[in-house]
């Protein structure tokens, strides 16, 4: 697989800020939990397991202090088999659960992992509420665009037609585009990544832990068992090339073999599309700027991704902007209230203004 | 002029209007000025769903009511000694209730022709004879008001608007309530608009005076301060009160309040007065939804907060699997539900107490919840930190019962010392548990305490404690992902005789039965719970008062209940158990005891009336006198 290179990005990374770091260095070992792992032979969870519990040590904080919450599915059995603290609560309410833990707990590193029938479809509404609040966690979105707990039915994400246990004529629904409900719901930090590719995976997951605020990372993820094959496009040798738009801060998306093709603005309707650099010359491909306080332009790339069967989509970080979190300021306000009046006085609080006395 | 002052013991006043006139804010400062007085009171606030229903008519009309004495009180009172009417709807809407010979007070500004209508009357209650029994006092209210804040150059609605402070003046003298605490209140309230100070200052000054100078009100009335306990007292809502008990709580226990909550009503005042206390270490957290409201609640207590969410039935309802899963994770959790009319969205402003079943069941699985319920405003504050103690102690989810005449009615509150408030000791675990086989140390996230059945408490940050929990079946003591039938029929089991083990914390049930010590005790007993504390045990006084016996057990715990609940009630001939459900308790009673219990239910949306429940009381008496007790045998059938 080929590696996408990331720029080092200019914005701050206080996303770890105030979890105590480890004093002795850590090894993948450590991250590693007694349980056994129980996932189907050659799902897409395994990779992107070995991807974080190699990619933990990295970030060099206590273990203790991290905090991996799941809801339900097959990847919300994550937690598991991390030796952290972790939680695998109930479908879709992950983000929920982890928004009132990293409020109340400024010194974790709070993650989420789910899947796209718990984040897109039962728990959407805790999803989009997470992301405009930009509460301090990373969420883990594992997109296998089929339900494979419960053995086959189709998604929130699974392309319209798709024929599945529940839909034998066809699937009538419209899907979601992750990243673009992401990018609506004012998301600070959006990005996609892809099973497949462990070293853009994890320099995903490294801007992703540093950045302060709700970082959505989508991650293309194989379903061997009901959904076989369905991003091949962005595997296989021959149509890799042409299938990923990658997705580098201040340079110009250019993809195909020798660059050869191009996003390009249109001057009549303002969205963008696929073109031939040869025919459109090298000025007028697009050049990505993820730090871009307005998200249109990264809404529009989002739209480049198929709504079918995928052949092509944007990889990459599309939005990575700074907003003040929900949890910082929250605390703020307790600790303006406390500093500025004092701790409270439980006996003057009950009293109140009005009281008797009854000799 | 000389007056005649009449020498009262109690009197209860109900202040209607549309739901724009103030009857709320007028009924309120009413309290203040009483509770200040020293009276002993209860109140009773009554209002539409609709912010703003249409003006004048029956949808839109608010009331508040108000009952102060010389002694001690239990209830809002049944029926009015006064009614203030704004309105004709305000009349129309209250006059069922008041008394032959009771006192009206009527606003006849508004009696015109189009309001009658919008009201519902054809003719004119003031003139077709309907207020005949009553004693009348027609007052043009509003005329009256603007005419007294002209000077303030108001717009004439600005000014009409203030006429709820005229009223307000008018009854305080006739009651000869303090006057200081009022106008205190209002120029602290429009400090900011010295306008409307002076206006609202001078509108509640002229009702005074009104009363003072007038001749129409030739009677003035005093009711003396109630001989109450020593101590300071403030008066209080019970969704202050439980509050003020959460932040007690979590002084007491050291872990820091968290508060997740979806606006709902009744609930929604627990959620305005926390969020004013940050000083105190409390976050409430507004969330998008019910469900996140208990979802961050339990996050945060996973984190060793002390998660509490508040909401009333619906939102319990959707809560469900949260609390579900807490039982399963055995988190300390509270869940507070001050109820009102169901099933869906129900009666939104009124009061029932329908939920009992649903947080004692309401989940999938065998998922027992402890429940305690507050019986009266100011207990609120108790139940708060008594629900605390158990989901700390027991590390389990609570639910707390309260209801909306609870939340929203007020009473004299013989404020705790604050230094000898109870401590809750949340014990968090700090190091490992068990030694294994092969002698090292190890942590168990399901090892129990061999009293409370409670297992550790380790909190993220904890070094050496790492672990995983979820809602999948835990193995016993390692926590770990279970499918053995034999393990889960033992957690089933542990979980249930973990909650049924609080029974053994709980003080012996207290009993009001004053002739049981010499012997001479009732045969009937009244078992309530919740808000009907209040007017059985004025129901329970009416039916001493006639020289019958009768007597009075209240129920703070619905789950487990005390040890000691079936040999009580199988001490007595007849149980009776007055219930704003269709007879919730008295399912559980019977189902879990034995014992025949009668129901007697009520749910039209108000508290139960004391005079009413005096009569079914008497009635369940009359019929046990009746029931001559006969030897055994006689009622085998003779064949013929």
């Amino acid at each position: 697989m080929t590696a996408l290179d990331l720029p080092t990005p200019s914005l701050s990374r206080d996303g770890l800020v105030g979890v105590p770091p480890s004093e002795a260095t850590q090894t993948r070992k450590e991250f590693t939990s007694d349980q056994e792992v129980r996932w189907c032979p050659g799902c897409g969870d395994y990779i992107v397991l070995n991807a974080v519990q190699g990619f933990l040590p990295e970030l060099g904080l206590k273990r203790e202090n991290i905090v991996f919450v799941s809801g339900i599915g097959c990847s919300s059995r994550f937690p598991y088999y991390l030796d952290t603290y972790g939680m695998h609560s109930i479908h879709g309410r992950a983000p929920a659960i982890a928004t009132g833990l990293a409020i109340t707990r400024s010194d974790l590193s709070v993650w989420v992992v789910t899947g796209d029938g718990d984040a897109l479809s039962i728990g959407g509404n805790h999803l989009i509420h997470a992301l405009r609040r930009n509460i301090n966690m990373t969420i883990l979105l594992f997109n296998n665009r089929i339900y494979g707990l419960t053995k086959g039915q189709y998604s929130p994400t699974s392309e319209t037609g798709k024929v599945t246990k529940s839909t034998p004529m066809g699937s009538v629904d419209t899907p979601f585009n992750p990243v673009s409900l992401a990018l609506g719901a004012e998301a600070t930090f959006v990005a996609r990544t892809i099973d497949s590719d462990r070293t853009h995976l994890t320099d995903v997951l490294r801007e992703a832990a540093a950045h302060r605020g709700t970082s959505l990372v989508e991650i293309y993820q194989n379903c061997p068992i009901f959904n076989d094959g369905a991003f091949d496009a962005f595997k296989d040798k021959d149509s890799r090339e042409e299938a990923v738009i990658p997705l580098r801060h201040g340079e110009p998306v250019r993809f195909g073999s020798d660059g050869r093709l191009g996003v390009v603005r249109d001057p009549g309707t303002g969205s963008l599309r696929v073109a031939e650099v040869a025919d459109v010359g090298a000025d007028a491909v697009v050049v990505h700027d993820a730090h871009a306080d307005d998200p249109s332009t990264a809404f529009a790339i989002s739209r480049l991704t198929n709504a079918g069967v995928l052949q092509q989509s944007p990889i990459g970080i599309f939005r990575q902007v700074e907003r003040p979190t929900y949890d910082d300021l929250a605390r703020g306000q307790v600790q303006t209230a406390q500093s500025s009046e004092g701790e409270g006085d439980l006996a003057a609080l009950l009293a109140g203004k009005d009281t008797w006395t009854v000799d | 002029m000389t007056r005649q002052v009449k020498q009262l013991d109690r009197v209860i006043i109900r202040f209607a209007g549309d739901s724009g006139d103030g009857m709320q804010l007028t009924g309120d400062r009413f309290t203040q000025e009483t509770a200040a007085f020293g009276n002993d009171l209860s109140t009773l606030p009554n209002f539409p769903a609709e912010i703003r229903a249409p003006a004048g008519t029956m949808a839109g009309v608010s009331s508040f009511q108000v009952h102060f004495a010389d002694h001690d009180i239990l209830t809002p009172g049944d029926a009015p000694d006064v009614l203030v009417a704004m309105n004709p709807a305000a009349l129309r809407a209250n006059l069922p209730d008041v008394p032959r010979g009771a006192t009206i007070i009527v606003d006849t500004h508004d009696f015109s022709a189009r309001n009658l209508t919008k009201a519902g009357y054809s003719e004119s209650p003031l003139e077709d004879g309907t207020l005949e029994p009553f004693a009348l006092h027609e007052v043009d209210l509003t005329s009256l008001t603007v005419e007294a804040v002209k000077e303030f150059g108001l717009s004439r609605k600005d000014s009409a608007r203030a006429k709820n402070m005229f009223a307000l003046g008018l009854l305080s003298w006739m009651y000869g309530r303090p006057t200081e605490p009022t106008i205190e209140f209002l120029t602290t309230r429009f400090a900011a608009r010295p306008t409307l100070r002076d206006a609202n200052v001078t509108a509640f000054r002229t009702g005074w005076n009104f009363g003072e100078t007038t001749e129409a009100f030739a009677v003035r009335y005093e009711i003396k301060p109630a001989s109450m306990a020593t101590g300071r007292y403030r008066n209080v809502t019970g969704n202050a009160a439980l509050a003020y008990g959460l932040i007690a709580a979590s002084r007491q226990s050291g872990l820091p309040l968290f508060l997740g909550s979806y606006p709902i009503t009744p609930a929604s005042d627990v959620l305005h007065e926390l969020s004013k206390h940050k000083r105190f270490g409390v976050t409430t957290f507004q969330a998008e939804d019910e469900i996140a409201g208990v979802g961050a609640a339990l996050g945060a207590a996973f984190g060793g907060a002390l998660g509490v969410t508040t909401t009333s039935g619906p939102g319990v309802a959707l809560k469900a699997e949260t609390i579900g899963l807490g039982v399963m994770l055995e988190l300390p959790l509270l869940v507070c539900d001050i109820q009102r009319g169901g099933p869906s969205t129900g009666l939104p402003t009124k009061t029932e107490q329908a939920d009992l079943l649903q947080a004692l069941f309401g989940r999938n699985g065998e998922a027992p919840v402890p429940v305690v319920a507050p019986r009266s405003p100011a207990d609120c504050f108790d139940a708060a930190m008594e629900a605390a103690r158990i989901a700390v102690t027991y590390r389990t989810p609570v639910m707390l019962l309260s209801d909306g005449s609870l939340a929203n009615g007020s009473e004299p509150w013989h404020l705790p010392d604050v230094a000898a408030l109870p401590r809750i000791d949340p014990a968090f675990q700090t190091g490992h548990n068990h030694v294994a086989d092969d002698g090292t140390e190890e942590f168990l996230p399901y090892l129990r305490d061999d009293e409370t059945l409670a297992r550790p408490w380790a909190v993220p940050g904890t070094p050496e404690l790492m672990h995983r929990v979820g809602g999948l079946e835990k193995a016993d003591r390692t926590g770990d992902i279970s499918y053995d039938p034999a393990n889960h029929d033992l957690m089933v089991r542990t979980r249930q005789a973990k909650v049924d083990a609080i029974a053994k914390s709980l003080p012996p049930t207290e009993v009001d039965d004053p002739g049981a010590e010499s012997g001479q005790g009732a045969r009937m007993l009244v078992v309530g719970w919740g808000s009907t504390y209040g007017p059985i045990g004025a129901a329970v006084r009416r039916v001493r008062r006639d020289g019958l016996k009768v007597a009075q057990a209240h129920l703070r715990h619905l789950n487990p209940m005390p040890s000691d609940i079936g040999d009580i009630l199988r001490g007595y001939d007849r149980v009776v158990v007055p219930e704003m459900n269709l007879g919730q308790l008295a399912l559980l009673l019977r189902g879990r005891y034995l014992v025949d219990a009668k129901s007697h239910t009520q749910v039209n949306g108000m508290p139960f009336k004391a005079a009413e429940l005096a009569d079914v009381l008497r009635g369940y008496l009359a019929a046990l006198e009746d029931e001559i007790p006969e030897p055994r045998g006689m009622h085998e059938e003779v064949p013929v």
